[in-house]
């Protein structure tokens, strides 16, 4: 009997070789096929945070900051949790994402588009952002949406409402939790209908730029399918403050209604004109004059003080809502800051739980597994319903609220009230809608 | 007929505020010939002064409401304004609605201070430095005054509105002749022209009919010459920069009401006051006054949808396009004099 060289250790031994020497190359190669922006290697993950720290919006900024502050402490298992034990998927557990634990880089947009590229370019080149989010502006939103487009990471977007951002300038790379003006027109039109009946005639001040253009149109279709004629509507420059000009001649139009395409400090001061000038205390074609303010947002609605009251508008979230998601966010944004949160505090904080829980789904910080995870996923416990962001253009379909100033507040945030939830099925359209023509989607970019 | 009225009215009203900043502008470019583009927030400063006095009025301390609830769920706290409990719900309701028209009394110090310590502590040093330094200090001056205020007062508007007796509007139109509805104007903008053209009037009144005036107006024709009198000539313009700081903190504190001070709304009122005194004249008071309520009104019949929809932009341009027409003309201005301020 011939003595056999092989062992027990030494197939063991030769095995253990044998493995290494095949999964090395798998590793490698793995990793390459894998690569792409700012891929975390270490044990941490970082995000951009991207909001307006300055100029006119700065006060929305900080709120979204102080949302994303608390998103990073939910996720790495921080605080009570918030939305985390709310929401539909759980893919989160409070240990990070994929074990990483979540740190963070802001970003200063200022509210002009250039300054947030240069921002948020500086948060991928330097700081190794593997995804940006937040903003407070239409015109931000899509620059700073191409940008990581071309730089391969994902782009969560804050508060935008214009068209365009889901619309001709999507990409493939940006999601869109925050409603957009097409929604506004849909869920406002039957409210308008039942408060001031069907045979309106409007007029309409528009900031003149991209966002105010997409209100506009989005209202007046709405409304005149109604039956509301739209009498007049007139571009606003957006660096005006005194509308009065404006405002002035809407009486002498035969107008009856003054629809205020505004946002942020253009609202307050359009709106704050429109009541000194009595508008709302005047009786036009037999009918009381009304005032509609398509977006509105209390932090804004705080400018304008008891300018609001009886004013209609719709809104993303509202912090009163009492659902299960709306309350758990309230209760842990307001017992760490003081305030309850605004409504881009609320999709910001969102954005973030939904890009954390696609790469846990994903398995991967891949931007293209992230973007493959995102669409078309259907969640709930978020706030605003049962939720759709759909693969085709990356906006999210979710019921939309009709607000309107409340008379008698009973506190400081205590400005809007719900007065309709309107359903998704309401405000839905087809991707390839008028409102929306343009632009192309495209293929996710992971930077490889 | 109705339309170009209502305009016109519009038109003073904004004119005001430009007539009165301008001045300010005029009254410091004259008598110091500086430029002074901190100008537009010292209008903002002033503004801010009446949200802070109104603050201040209303000051309150907290108390539990147990039959109410805050946002979390918890007993709301309360708000009682210290007034109510000095002067009674009525009359504190009273001071608090009046805190705009109060605030008055205490911008006036606040300003003629702030302007005094702005032109001692910095600007005096730069009399004798190019125009375009004076432009850059001043410039950055402004920027560092408004983000103070940014800091304490955040980026927000915040609403600051006038007493109750002059919320609404009257009917112009109905009181002329013309059809209700028609020519509808403001309560507030009706007391802001007012209280403009008293200011505009007690600012000339005393440049024209006191001594300390008479000594100003010599000093800003002929400095030298006055200065070889043996008058101080240095302190009387000193003066007149803390004057001018409180023309534009009282323009600042009764336009609150018409739009929510913001920390920005000087900067947005600067550009277009410079141009008003580059068309009234450099160096004329009464060419600042009438450009002010000129282009004012101007702004306004651009504004109207029938002129916007014939040259479309034309409201964003008009000022401007008024001035290039106005100095090719008249390069001095509308009122500027020969010979006031040229080497």
């Amino acid at each position: 009997m011939s003595k056999s060289d092989v062992t027990r250790r030494g197939i063991l031994q030769g095995g253990a070789i044998a493995s290494a020497g095949f999964a090395v190359p798998t590793i490698f190669s793995a990793n390459r096929a894998s690569a792409f922006t700012n891929e975390p290697t270490g044990s941490t993950a970082t995000l951009g945070f991207n909001v307006p720290q300055t100029g006119p919006y700065a006060d929305e900024g900080a709120d979204e900051l102080r949302a994303y502050k608390l998103a990073v402490e939910h996720l790495n298992g921080e605080g009570d949790g918030g939305m985390m034990n709310t929401f539909s998927s759980k893919a989160l557990n409070g240990n990070g994402i994929l074990g990483k634990k979540v740190e963070y880089v802001t970003g200063d947009t200022q509210t002009k588009s250039d300054a947030a590229r240069a921002s948020a370019k500086s948060m991928i080149e330097k700081d190794g952002a593997v995804m940006i989010t937040g903003g407070s502006s239409s015109g931000v939103a899509v620059a700073v949406q191409a940008l990581c487009q071309e730089a391969g990471v994902i782009f969560m977007a804050g508060l935008t409402h214009s068209n365009d951002t889901t619309g001709k300038d999507k990409r493939a790379n940006g999601f869109r939790h925050f409603f957009n003006s097409y929604m506004s027109g849909a869920a406002l039109a039957p409210v308008l209908r039942n408060a001031y009946g069907d045979d309106r005639k409007a007029y309409h001040l528009t900031a003149d730029y991209n966002w105010g253009y997409t209100t506009e149109e989005a209202v007046r279709s709405s409304t005149e399918a109604l039956g509301w004629e739209t009498v007049n509507a007139v571009k606003t420059p957006l660096t005006e403050t005194d509308f009065s000009s404006y405002i002035a001649p809407v009486l002498q139009s035969g107008a009856d209604v003054l629809v205020l395409n505004h946002y942020g400090g253009n609202m307050v001061n359009s709106l704050t004109n429109a009541v000194q000038f009595g508008l709302r205390d005047k009786e036009v074609n037999s009918k009381n004059f009304e005032i509609v303010v398509p977006l509105y947002s209390r932090l804004m609605a705080k400018g304008a003080g008891a300018n609001v009251k009886g004013i209609l508008g719709s809104t993303n979230w509202h912090w009163s809502l009492q659902d299960e998601g709306s309350k758990a966010f309230v209760r842990s944004f307001g017992t760490k800051y003081g305030n309850p949160p605004s409504q881009a505090a609320h999709t910001c904080y969102v954005q973030a739980l939904l890009y954390a829980d696609a790469v846990e789904r994903a398995g991967s910080f891949n931007p293209c597994a992230v973007v493959e995870a995102l669409e078309g996923f259907y969640f709930d416990g978020m706030g605003n319903g049962p939720t759709l962001y759909r693969a085709k253009d990356h906006q999210c379909f979710k019921d939309v609220l009709v607000v309107k100033g409340k008379e008698n507040p009973s506190n400081e945030f205590d400005l809007l009230e719900v007065v309709e939830i309107t359903p998704v099925l309401q405000v839905i359209y087809p991707d390839d809608h008028p409102q929306f023509s343009g632009g192309a989607l495209g293929t996710c970019n992971s930077g490889a | 007929m109705d339309a170009i009225i209502l305009q016109i009215m519009n038109g003073l009203d904004k004119g005001s505020a430009y007539a009165l900043i301008a001045l300010g502008l005029t009254l410091i470019f004259g008598t110091l010939g500086v430029v002074n583009f901190a100008h537009g927030a010292l209008f903002m400063i002033g503004a801010f002064c009446a949200v802070t006095i109104s603050r201040i009025l209303a000051l309150s301390h907290q108390i539990i409401d147990e039959s109410k609830t805050d946002f979390l769920g918890n007993p709301l706290k309360v708000d009682v304004p210290y007034v109510y409990e000095w002067f009674g719900s009525n009359v504190g309701d009273a001071i608090i609605d009046w805190a705009v028209p109060i605030s008055i009394v205490f911008t006036i110090p606040v300003m003629i201070f702030l302007g005094v310590i702005m032109e001692r502590g910095l600007i005096k040093y730069f009399y004798k430095r190019p125009h375009a330094d004076q432009i850059l200090v001043t410039f950055g001056l402004a920027i560092v005054l408004q983000e103070i205020i940014k800091y304490f007062f955040g980026a927000n508007p915040i609403p600051t509105p006038a007493p109750s007796a002059f919320v609404g509007s009257f009917d112009f139109g109905a009181l002329v002749g013309f059809d209700t509805n028609q020519i509808i104007y403001p309560y507030w903008r009706l007391v802001y022209f007012l209280f403009s053209a008293i200011v505009i009037a007690a600012v000339f009144a005393f440049l024209q009919f006191t001594t300390f005036g008479m000594v100003v107006r010599a000093g800003m024709a002929d400095r030298e010459t006055v200065g070889l009198l043996g008058i101080n000539i240095d302190r009387k313009f000193t003066i007149m920069f803390g004057l001018a700081a409180a023309v534009a903190g009282l323009a600042g504190v009764m336009y609150t009401p018409i739009n929510s001070p913001n920390y920005h709304m000087g900067m947005d009122f600067l550009v277009l006051s410079f141009v008003v005194v580059v068309v009234g004249g450099m160096g004329s008071l009464p060419g600042a006054v009438l450009a002010g309520f000129l282009l004012g009104v101007l702004q306004s019949f651009a504004s109207m949808a029938v002129i916007i929809d014939l040259i479309p932009g034309i409201n964003q341009v008009i000022i401007y396009l008024v001035a290039i027409i106005i100095l090719l003309t008249r390069p001095r201005g509308l009122m500027g004099q020969k010979g006031v301020m040229e080497d």
